[in-house]
């Protein structure tokens, strides 16, 4: 049925800047969803968050430690984190909040009021 | 005999079923990184989770930098032992009954990196800031490796 936020890929490619694409993770829990954003490095005044066109853009700018010394073994990758997502309908896209801890983005979208479950007592 | 370019099926409505939307968008990033990267991040499908490690030299100290988003302080181990480095920690897998994972590209679990550091450390002095999920373990050189200046006399 309602595909929370459907990737939107395309969003990514008109950037010329080179973004990493940080691995997520989303949860639906009955009245929203939670989306979880890796971004190490990333601190609460680098955080970009936007919707428009109900589109989710999230933006990450890394303010990473400055090592002095020669780099001597290399595996992570440099750059800004930026991943775009398409909000499900059933979200209310002003209630959207957010919180960094660690590097780790958690978003929590509710669902509009009009489509969480509800009872229906008879009367 | 003529070739036929080989053109990959259309993915058809139904099968976007969660776990084969998932397994699609990881083929897709797969192919979009840069190779070294996704060479990479192949190597974690099947292994788990393996958190980027980054290695500096300097006068003083040997320091390393692993990327460990969202994990608490006190799940991160870091030890010593016959010059190599070893970070360990397990991330908790924190779900309640009744949620439902729509996409599953973090990992959780344990994750274990070793390095052998180049010089000799004073196991002593090592010390470790964890900040913005990135942790840093500053390792100083054991004195006798640090270069020396000898006066003339």
């Amino acid at each position: 049925m309602n595909r929370l936020t459907r990737e939107n890929r395309d969003a990514d490619r008109t950037q010329t800047e080179q973004l990493i694409a940080p691995p997520a993770s989303v949860i639906e829990a009955g009245d929203g969803y939670t989306l979880e954003l890796e971004m190490p490095g990333v601190t609460k005044d680098g955080l970009d968050i936007s919707v428009e066109n109900n589109e989710l853009t999230i933006v990450g700018r890394r303010s990473l430690p400055k090592i002095e010394g020669q780099l001597i073994h290399h595996e992570s990758r440099p750059g800004n984190f930026q991943r775009t997502f398409e909000l499900d309908p059933s979200i209310d896209g002003d209630k959207i909040s957010a919180k960094i801890e660690q590097g780790l983005v958690t978003l929590t979208l509710p669902k509009a009021e009009h489509v969480k479950p509800r009872k229906i007592t008879v009367s | 005999m003529s070739l036929i370019r080989y053109q990959a099926p259309e993915l058809t409505p139904w099968s976007a079923s969660d776990r084969w939307s998932t397994l699609r968008d990881e083929l897709n990033s797969f192919f979009e990184l840069p190779f070294r990267a996704g060479f990479a991040r192949a190597g974690q499908l099947f292994t788990g989770w393996s958190p980027a490690l980054d290695l500096y030299q300097n006068t003083d100290n040997i320091v390393a930098v692993v990327e460990l988003p969202g994990m608490r302080r006190e799940d991160i181990e870091i030890s010593l032992h016959d010059g190599t480095l070893t970070i360990s920690g397990e991330r908790k897998h924190e779900s309640t009954n009744g949620d439902k994972a729509e996409r599953t590209e973090r990992y959780v679990g344990s994750f274990r990196r070793s390095i052998a550091l180049p010089t000799r450390v004073d196991a002593n002095k090592v010390s470790a800031t964890y900040r913005d999920g990135i942790l840093t373990v500053t390792l100083p050189k054991a004195e006798e490796v640090k270069p020396k200046q000898i006066q003339v006399s």
